[in-house]
């Protein structure tokens, strides 16, 4: 198995192929056999140093990544300035820069600026895994949703992919718009109008403001959270017209086509964008996601900083 | 002290001259204009065949940061870069620590400004105090010191009503209020163009509606005060558009843009270098070609840089966290004149939009070659072909998107008041 990618970082979808992203779906597909044995751990990473480089907080894909780092035996630190790096009167850079200064082998980041990741990978020769910038992308989330669908539905060209709610704000959209097109699904986003940003059609992307129309027809639904903390609320009138407008609820469930699926990246509001069972409903796949998401970083830590002889050992 | 300037094509515009002609100077006043060959006893001569000699260049709308910020830029290195990029003056925006909002900080540039003895130096005061867009600045006295115009650049003026009473009260006094087309509400927390590549990048959009709906107001205020209104910085087919139609109904505004709004486009946002970001943002291909068009077709009267220098404090951070703008003042030119080797605009138009109007709109000596006028002259190669580097800048600041771009036409020399500068 070729154990690099073409790529010195993984800072958004945009960068990868079809080829690409397969040959890291298939390197996650080994990884998750890892997490299904009883001891759940290999060599491979070992002596190698992983920086969990959170700007910004984040329970679930900190966790993430540093189950995925330790699994590969690798030394995980997680470092969270508790302000921004601005207010502490240290840049970003010069962040990184002592962090480079102590050798780590791969910089996980997230931060709320869009362009973040890629700033600092052109400032470090460290290989950096964007981790989420701001709205524009969450490339290991993408991938992590892609990896889903194609274990759970057999395949991604073809299928029908509808992405609802804040996609103004949302790099989770923007990184699963770019990754299952380039897979050769059919996209369409729906949302208030005011949600749904510019230049859609120039993506690719249909846009539809009516659910009940948007998932007819979809073999994935995937639910966004509104973020409030990045103004969405004022965008609309209120949670309950939203919700009644564009919630997932059991109604609009049953209507879905056989084998259908439903995704979240979460955290998930119950009651907004998605009822309690619907979320919990046998069409939910949410907490699959979040199940093979340690195995799509595994095989993104493994690739991008180098591992041992058996991947799989 | 004579001085002959030989062997250039004199164009001027405002004499609706584009000839070859021998310039006489004497003193700082032009004297006469030879025909070519022409001789003048006694004339220190200058050899300028190939170039252009074209009345001294005045860019409208340039920062130097000068008092409080003089790590960015002093007036005297931006009045040093103005000249080496062939501008024989600059209008300086009042955006300084302490904000241009009284006579003793007016005093103080203009004091800079004749020590450097670079180019001239037109301080804009402010219109509002502070520029809080709350009460007027005492404008009257701005002007009596030395002030050429009015503007609350940086901010736009809010309030409707403070902005109907500053074009007013500015009727008594003569000068332009120079207005920074911006609706916050529509901009606030944007740092790019609203459009496919805002999109793209996850970067908070700033539509164009926000520029088009203040110079809607703005225009409507001109139309009712008949002050004397500029709109600084278009960037928008919409923008264009609104002071086209107002124009041919007969309302007496006058316009700018900057180089970047018809060179680049939010495109080239991609890769997030901050040297891409200011405001207005770099808009799309539309409005980019709609801007040009705006240039040849008289709506837009006006070139400037913004010349906004910032250190790498606020520029190599993160692209939404950096500030806005980009030193202008030596590539302004050459960037220009690809509108002219691109068959976009005529050379006599370039001389227009670079020296006759900013003259005429903020009311100063200049624009002219006509015996008689000021000696402010700008000789320009426009074959020389360079290589921008940020490096051998004369400002105290690099924050441009140019660097490494291959140009061609640059100022060979420019004399404010008859002096080499």
């Amino acid at each position: 198995m070729e154990r690099k990618l073409k790529i010195k970082s993984l800072l958004d979808l945009d960068s990868l192929d079809r080829d690409g992203i397969t040959h890291i779906l298939d390197t996650a597909a080994g990884m998750k056999e890892i997490n299904e044995r009883a001891i759940k751990k290999v060599p491979t990473l070992k002596g190698r140093t992983q920086i969990n480089l959170f700007f910004e907080p984040s329970t679930r894909t900190r966790t993430s990544f540093e189950i995925a780092g330790k699994r590969l035996s690798a030394d995980v630190l997680n470092f969270s300035p508790s302000s921004s790096s601005l207010t502490k009167g240290e840049t970003t850079i010069d962040t990184v820069k002592n962090l480079e200064a102590m050798a780590p082998d791969i910089i996980v980041v997230r931060h709320k600026s869009a362009g973040a990741a890629e700033m600092i990978s052109r400032h470090t020769p460290v290989p950096v895994i964007n981790a989420g910038d701001g709205a524009h992308a969450h490339p290991t989330q993408g991938l992590l949703d892609l990896f889903a669908v194609r274990d759970r539905l057999g395949k991604i060209e073809g299928l029908n992919v509808t992405i609802v709610g804040d996609i103004a704000n949302s790099r989770v959209a923007r990184s699963n718009i770019i990754g299952f097109s380039t897979m050769g699904a059919k996209v369409t986003v729906c949302g208030p109008p005011p949600l749904i940003p510019a230049g859609m059609d120039a993506l690719g992307v249909r846009v539809s403001h009516n659910l009940d129309e948007a998932i007819e027809g979809a073999d994935v639904v995937m639910m966004l959270r509104i973020q409030l903390e990045r103004g969405a609320g004022g965008r609309f009138p209120s949670s309950r017209e939203y919700s009644v407008r564009y919630g997932l609820n059991a109604r609009r469930a049953e209507k879905m086509k056989p084998g259908a699926v439903i995704m979240h990246p979460g955290p998930i509001n119950r009651g907004v964008e998605i009822s309690p069972e619907v979320a919990d409903g046998d069409r939910s796949i949410i907490l699959y996601q979040v199940e093979v998401g340690v195995a799509v970083r595994m095989a993104l830590l493994y690739l991008l900083c180098g591992g041992g002889d058996e991947v799989t050992a | 002290m004579k001085l002959l300037l030989k062997g250039g094509r004199v164009i001027d515009p405002a004499a609706g001259l584009d000839e070859p002609r021998e310039v006489l100077i004497d003193g700082d006043k032009i004297q006469t204009l030879l025909p070519p060959g022409g001789r003048a006893e006694g004339a220190e001569v200058i050899e300028v065949s190939g170039c252009w000699v074209v009345p001294g260049l005045i860019d409208m709308h340039v920062h130097l940061r000068e008092p409080g910020e003089e790590y960015k830029e002093t007036v005297a290195t931006g009045a040093a870069e103005a000249a080496a990029g062939g501008f024989t003056a600059v209008a300086c925006m009042a955006n300084t620590r302490p904000v241009n909002d009284n006579a003793s900080v007016t005093d103080y540039i203009l004091e800079k400004a004749r020590a450097a003895g670079k180019a001239r130096v037109y301080p804009v005061g402010a219109v509002s105090k502070g520029l809080l867009g709350e009460g007027l600045a005492e404008m009257g006295e701005l002007v009596d010191h030395g002030c050429v115009a009015l503007s609350d650049d940086g901010h736009p003026v809010a309030s409707a009503a403070l902005m109907r009473c500053a074009l007013e009260y500015c009727l008594a006094l003569g000068v332009p209020i120079l207005s920074h087309p911006e609706e916050k509400s529509l901009s606030e927390g944007g740092s790019m163009n609203e459009g496919e590549w805002s999109t793209r990048l996850g970067l908070r959009p700033i539509p164009a509606a926000a520029e088009e709906v203040m110079v809607a107001r703005d225009i409507l205020l001109a139309e009712l005060t008949g002050g004397k209104l500029h709109l600084q910085h278009l960037s928008t087919a919409g923008s264009v558009r609104l002071v086209r139609e107002a124009k041919a109904r007969g309302i007496k505004i006058t316009a700018e843009t900057c180089p970047h709004y018809f060179t680049l486009t939010d495109a080239a946002v991609k890769g997030y270098d901050p040297n891409f970001k200011m405001n207005p943002p770099l808009r799309s291909v539309a409005d980019r070609e709609a801007v040009i068009a705006g240039l040849a077709d008289g709506t837009l009267d006006a070139i400037a840089s913004d010349h906004a220098p910032h250190s790498p404090v606020e520029k190599d951070v993160e692209f939404d966290l950096a500030a806005n703008g980009i030193v202008g003042l030596a590539t302004i030119l050459p960037l220009s004149l690809r509108l002219v080797e691109e068959g976009k605009i005529t050379p006599a138009r370039l001389v227009e939009l670079l020296s006759v109007n900013p003259a005429r709109i903020l009311g100063v000596a200049g624009g002219s070659l006509r015996p008689g006028s000021l000696a402010d002259v700008t000789v320009i190669d426009p074959a020389a072909e360079w290589t921008v580097d940020k490096a051998k800048f004369l400002s105290k600041s690099r924050n441009t998107p140019f660097d490494g771009w291959k140009v061609r036409g640059r100022a060979k020399m420019a004399l404010v008041g008859g002096k080499a500068v």
